[in-house]
């Protein structure tokens, strides 16, 4: 097994299917030639050819559109939007086109396209390079939501979005692009979407997080259990569509106390739908209020995004709380 | 400057030779049955819609020769991506009354399952693909689609169906610049009806024509009389011709009017003159058709008759047949959000069928009261 950064696990994972099927292709603004401005596609089109690895004019919209074309045509296309923040032009193709063809025509015209696109804060890239923009596609029956948070997930995880028959919006962390390595099988394999990982087992408190928020969560779970001795499981969720509430049911039912951390703002994220489910399906097993650990309700700002982002003081805040509730 | 207008057939039926398809006498009959049976639908759902059977109609009524012209010019093969004005191209493919009416009342038979209004047809054999209400978002997906024929190297081309409306979206530029670059096998095909609801084609575009604009995506434009069927066939046919050839794509577009109200829920009276739409009447298509097939001695009065009295007795059969269907079960409205059902939604899914078992929610099947 190779040592890989999550940047070459996802470069290694469009490698490896796209060799293993020729219906794959990818496509996206400057992801040819130049490799994509992350190089996530780096040595692609060389090896696969311009007609696989297209350089496409500036126009989200007309990717996500003419990906979608693809896909009800056979192929399986990879779209790249080069960072997410400028997904919405290519919002109404994603949430009235792509997550809704099958279901309108009645099965007959499946459309799975796989978007791949980094999110998030952490590089100093001010409110247009730094959203976290889940909760919109959530929120939009017909397309699976999936975030790795590890170099062996985002390949795994990756493989499976390919391969599957659902439209993806793959959601790539990039401040831990190049921060976080780990191992990489060789080849092919898949991770399967729709299971949350337990990055690491607790017994007191669940702390929810996924993408780059794993590895805060793994970090204040690790200052806690030094620092005070509580024991936290951190739960990696993977994916957020479909979710994984049997695991999430699990293992707040364990420990009856949870922190869900989510970067984004706060009103109507991801973590608010998480509360919501905790409430209805686990309140008797709760020994104190679900907290959330969130972005602010304010755009995300450039100099002061560490005073914006979720951080690990923020999270044992919120794990004493919970603690001493 | 002015963009010429192309046309085959002139008002009184005569001919400009010049320009003339050779068609068969078999296939001049089917195009003329097409147009008819659109006019037919068109009468039947609107009387449907008013009398409360359906709750929802989008009349095609005046672009008879743009929707046939167009899909006769095709291959069987190639790719459709029309819009909600294209129920002629459906037809002129083998689609029965039976299904399009399925469709329209929204029963079990539908090919959509009941999940569209009315007008928004699907079928896959035909790649007639499944037709959306927003706005010119197939323009885009059609030259994907044209994008991936070309790279399986097949010969099969992709025709998108917009309006005047549609041109003024973002996703018409997407398009038509995307298809440009790639030189994707490609037919843009404008039906520029004049109006996209109540808005007039002078406040959709100060351009001197739709066409016009193909010039700056780097291939070309025409322009042609939209109620002429031949014209329009024999434009789209040039047009399939290139990009099957490997030319690259072209842009139709084709002068009509939308004759009838945007929709069922819809009155023109608001907006636009009665002797506009009279001198439109004039023009009308099928007349204009009809005359060409009197010049050539093929129309005749017993034919006509026959014609007509076929196509209703079909439409009124397949009414009668599709209004003894039921409707969708409900527990199929969790079906084909998916390829398979996740637990979250079977847990929805299984929490309403548990509901349905108090009787407390009814069957709403054929019911649209007005």
């Amino acid at each position: 097994m190779a040592t890989l950064t999550l940047l070459q696990a996802v470069n290694d994972g469009l490698r490896t299917e796209m060799r293993r099927d020729d219906r794959v292709v990818c496509l996206g603004e400057d992801i040819g030639i130049n490799g994509g401005v992350f190089r996530a596609t780096e040595g692609l089109q060389k090896e696969f050819g311009a007609e696989r690895v297209i350089d496409t004019p500036l126009a989200e919209s007309g990717i996500i559109g003419t990906a979608i074309g693809m896909a009800l045509y056979g192929l399986k296309p990879v779209p790249e939007i080069q960072f997410m923040d400028f997904i919405y032009p290519a919002f109404d193709q994603i949430v009235s086109e792509l997550a809704k063809f099958r279901y309108r025509s009645g099965g007959q015209f499946p459309s799975p396209v796989v978007i791949r696109t980094p999110y998030g804060g952490g590089i100093k890239g001010g409110h247009y390079h730094s959203q976290s923009a889940e909760a919109y596609f959530c929120h939009t029956p017909g397309i699976q939501v999936v975030i790795p948070s590890t170099p062996h997930d985002a390949k795994g995880l990756l493989a499976s979005a390919i391969r599957g028959e659902d439209p993806v919006l793959f959601m790539e962390p990039k401040r831990i692009y190049r921060s976080i390595k780990g191992e990489v099988p060789e080849g092919e394999y898949t991770v399967p979407i729709g299971k949350a990982a337990i990055a690491r087992p607790g017994t007191q408190v669940t702390i929810v997080a996924w993408g780059s928020m794993t590895h805060i969560a793994l970090e204040a779970a690790e200052k806690a259990q030094e620092e005070k001795g509580v024991s936290c499981e951190v739960l990696d969720l993977r994916s957020l569509v479909p979710l994984d509430k049997a695991a999430l049911l699990e293992s707040v039912k364990k420990t009856g106390r949870v922190v869900i951390v989510c970067e984004a703002p706060r009103t109507g994220g991801y973590a608010g739908e998480l509360s919501a489910i905790i409430a209805e399906e686990a309140i008797d097993s709760m020994e104190a209020p679900i907290v959330r650990v969130t972005g602010f309700d304010t755009p995300f700002p450039y100099t002061l995004e560490h005073a914006y982002m979720p951080n690990t003081g923020r999270i044992l805040k919120a794990i004493d709380t919970v603690v001493n509730f | 400057m002015t963009t010429e207008v192309l046309q085959v057939i002139r008002s009184d039926g005569s001919v400009q030779k010049k320009l003339e398809p050779t068609l068969s006498e078999e296939m001049l009959r089917k195009l003329y049955r097409t147009m008819v049976q659109v006019r037919a639908l068109d009468e039947k759902g609107m009387l449907l819609q008013r009398t409360g059977k359906i709750g929802f109609y989008v009349p095609s009524g005046g672009q008879e020769a743009s929707q046939v012209g167009a899909v006769a010019a095709l291959d069987a093969g190639d790719w459709l991506f029309p819009t909600y004005r294209d129920p002629g191209m459906a037809l002129w493919r083998g689609a029965s009354f039976r299904e399009m009416l399925a469709h329209e009342f929204g029963c079990a038979e539908d090919r959509s399952k009941g999940r569209q209004m009315p007008n928004h047809y699907a079928f896959r054999e035909m790649k007639y693909v499944s037709i959306s209400s927003p706005i010119a978002t197939q323009i885009p997906q059609a030259v994907g689609a044209a994008m991936a024929a070309k790279y399986r190297k097949t010969k099969e081309i992709v025709l998108t169906s917009m309006g005047d409306g549609g041109t003024s979206e973002g996703d018409f530029h997407c398009g038509m610049n995307f298809a440009g670059v790639y030189k994707a096998p490609i037919v843009f095909y404008c039906q520029n009806n004049q109006w996209a609801i109540s808005v007039p084609l002078s406040g959709q575009t100060a351009s001197e024509s739709i066409s016009v604009k193909a010039k700056a995506y780097g291939f070309p434009g025409v322009t042609v009389d939209g109620n002429d069927v031949l014209a329009v066939y024999s434009a789209v046919r040039q047009a399939a011709d290139r990009a099957r050839a490997g030319g690259g794509p072209s842009f139709v577009e084709a002068l009509t009017y939308r004759m009838g109200p945007h929709s069922s829920s819809d009155d023109p009276k608001r907006y636009r003159p009665a002797a506009e739409e009279e001198e439109w009447r004039q023009k009308d298509p099928i007349d204009r058709f009809r005359n060409y097939l009197k010049k050539q001695g093929i129309w005749t009065e017993a034919w006509e008759k026959e014609t007509w009295d076929g196509v209703r007795a079909d439409l009124n059969e397949a009414t009668k047949q599709v209004e003894a269907l039921g409707p969708p079960t409900i527990s199929s409205m969790f079906d084909d959000v998916w390829s398979s059902i996740p637990p979250v939604l079977q847990e929805q899914k299984d929490s309403l069928i548990e509901y349905l078992k108090k009787g407390e929610l009814k069957d709403l099947g054929g019911a649209f009261p007005l």
